[in-house]
């Protein structure tokens, strides 16, 4: 049971590359921190750190109110699962759980105990005697986890631990992790790339770009309030539709006269493609309406996405080239059911101006509406 | 096309059979010297059937030796080969896996350059570097004895190498698990990577075994007492170029006698070896 803080935590690697440029954050006791980006961004790098694998440049980790900065990761009193689970392949199950807590001379008894507790709370008590090689990923996956929970740590780290499995198992997997991180109240902290895993799992969720923090928030209010377009873009999907505005084309775009306080010029509009609806009635006060020729549909079956073109696809610049962001001038328009009009038809996508989200025109801070 | 497929097959087998005679007459032939009466070989009237002294034979080449040159029994001489092959090829697997862990996961000034001198080395067979080696056994009181045997020719680059391959296909994240599991360089490499090292290492001991066994050169030179002499020297004595007349059945059944340890060696080792092959999983 344990507070995890970072303070001011840098990583430079030899050659001058940072990989991590000063984050703060604080996961309290018993949270589910779950740290979410796009592939280098450095999640896992910090998590290393966390974990003691990667030095610290400078800043501070503090783990249950002690700074860990120069202690060994056996002594951390840390647990991590790996992404592809590293378990032993000459040891036995019970063996890969028992290995750690004999190595530190822990009565025969005590670790009998809690190998066969854990293999309980992980139904792999008849697997014990069998060799990794023998498991298929999803159990192999369990044993990881057994290995971890076998220590009762202060915290769990977990290193994108489902990228290795079959869709469904990772579903199954994931709802698993909540409910054992539940039951057992250890201060977790989770890397994915996958920002529906995160958004599921988290009690506190960390975006990250480029080595920064972008948000650190509960999870629907970050989808709710993004503070970047990167996290705008990258948390929900689709993405969110982001075109920029200057003053005369928000003036034609947005219907009877509305105005959008403090909008400047060169700001960036965002709306979600669940919040648009195609109508053919007019703009409501103060939102948005796009023209869009429907260029290209998936039906996914419970939903069917609409990509469209807009008609001021000429006036509109490049925003910022955020992964995941749309192409300038493409809107996503999300409908439920399977009814969605024909390619190459011309439909008027409309959102309210409570749906609207506004982002200075360098896409780094939100403008409240 | 399908009688061809049948003739083909045939005559690839044909070639096959043809190559075993050739490469297993020269050892049946050995076989059959070594079960005749010295005075019919000599005489040119060894018969292709084996003879009837192969007890008789068998126990003086292995319990007594021969009457004139070496007196040593052949009993003696395989003690002294598998000594010196044992200890060959178990200190070289024991040096090399130590360098190459040494070389692959610590991180040291010159890392690199110690590893392009064991390299190097490849370069420096024993053969090239024999009268400096031979001066250091001397000084060192090596001669005639069992150390001076295996010693000089115990470092080994080829190892070093294939152990550190293999190490380098080991995760990282094995490691790291084993860091945060408390295990620190030592239980790393005992608890991890010995165990999943041991087919590299049954490969690794048939190849040095054999290595070992057929040394001329050092043995010849190292030893000069009768009692430390390796098989491989022993023959060579045997046979006689002088006046005295060779015993032929004697050194026909050291020949073989000294073809048996390898043999057996590779027999054992193989399973070890070709379930290695087939667990590739780490």
């Amino acid at each position: 049971m344990a507070n995890v803080t970072l303070r001011n935590v840098r990583k430079t690697y030899p050659g001058g590359v940072d990989a991590i440029k000063g984050i703060n954050f604080e996961v309290a006791d018993g949270q589910f921190c779950v740290l979410v980006g796009p592939s280098g961004c450095g999640k896992s790098t910090l998590l290393r750190m966390v974990a003691g694998l990667e030095t610290i440049t400078s800043g501070e980790i503090d783990i249950g109110g002690r700074v860990v900065n120069q202690i060994e990761p056996a002594d951390r009193d840390i647990a991590m699962v790996f992404q592809n689970y590293a378990l032993y392949p000459h040891m036995s199950v019970y063996n890969n759980m028992a290995y750690g807590l004999r190595n530190r001379g822990m009565a025969k008894p005590e670790i009998d105990k809690r190998v066969r507790e854990a293999a309980q709370i992980l139904e792999i008590v008849p697997m014990l005697d069998r060799k990794p090689r023998q498991l298929s990923g999803g159990q192999r996956q369990r044993v990881a986890m057994g290995r971890a929970i076998v220590r009762q740590p202060k915290v769990f780290l977990f290193d994108e631990p489902l990228s290795n499995l079959d869709a469904k198992l990772r579903i199954a997997m994931r709802v698993e992790i909540r409910k054992l991180q539940r039951r057992l109240k250890t201060t977790s902290i989770y890397v994915t790339h996958d920002q529906l895993e995160a958004m599921t799992l988290a009690d506190i969720l960390v975006v990250m770009n480029g080595g920064i923090v972008e948000q650190i928030g509960n999870p629907l209010d970050i989808y709710q309030k993004p503070a970047t377009t990167f996290v705008a873009s990258f948390i929900g999907a689709p993405p969110m539709n982001l075109t920029p505005l200057n003053a005369a084309e928000f003036a034609s775009r947005v219907g009877n006269g509305g105005t959008l306080p403090g909008a400047p010029s060169g700001a960036i509009l965002g709306v979600r493609p669940e919040d648009l609806t195609i109508t053919s009635e007019a703009t409501p006060a103060g939102g948005v309406g796009y023209d869009l020729t429907v260029e290209a549909i998936e039906r996914v079956g419970a939903e069917t996405f609409v990509y469209g073109a807009h008609a001021h696809q000429a006036e509109t610049a490049a925003v910022s080239a955020n992964p995941g962001e749309l192409p300038p001038g493409e809107i996503i328009v999300r409908v439920p059911g399977q009814a969605a009009p024909a390619i190459g038809q011309r439909i008027k996508a409309t959102a309210p101006l409570d749906k609207l989200h506004l982002f200075a025109a360098d896409g780094r801070s939100r403008i409240d509406l | 096309m399908v009688e061809n497929e049948g003739i083909r097959r045939y005559v690839a087998h044909a070639i096959l059979w043809i190559g075993i005679a050739v490469v297993a007459f020269p050892v049946y032939l050995a076989f059959v010297a070594s079960t005749q009466d010295n005075a019919l070989i000599a005489n040119g009237q060894m018969s292709l059937l084996p003879g009837g002294h192969f007890l008789e034979t068998y126990y003086r080449t292995i319990f007594v030796g021969t009457s004139g040159t070496t007196r040593e029994p052949v009993g003696m001489m395989l003690f002294n080969s598998f000594i010196m092959a044992m200890s060959i090829a178990l200190g070289k697997i024991a040096i090399s896996i130590l360098s190459a862990y040494a070389i692959v996961f610590f991180r040291f000034p010159f890392r690199m350059t110690v590893f392009w001198i064991i390299f190097i080395t490849l370069m420096l067979p024993v053969e090239v570097r024999i009268y400096p080696t031979y001066k250091i056994a001397a000084d060192l009181s090596l001669l005639d004895s069992y150390s001076g045997l295996a010693l000089p020719l115990i470092a080994s680059a080829t190892a070093t190498l294939l152990f550190r391959q293999f190490f380098m296909t080991v995760p990282d994240e094995l490691l790291e698990a084993s860091r945060i599991d408390g295990a620190g360089p030592f239980r790393f490499f005992k608890d991890t990577l010995l165990p999943l090292s041991r087919t590299n290492m049954a490969a690794l001991f048939v190849i040095l075994f054999i290595y070992g066994w057929n040394q001329y050169l050092w043995p010849l030179l190292i030893t000069t007492r009768d009692d430390m002499q390796t098989i491989q020297v022993g023959i060579r004595k045997m046979i006689v170029t002088s006046d005295a007349l060779t015993e032929w059945p004697i050194v026909m059944a050291t020949a073989i006698l000294a073809m048996l340890p390898p043999v057996f060696v590779v027999i054992v080792m193989q399973k070890l070896f070709v379930r290695g092959l087939v667990e590739t999983e780490k």
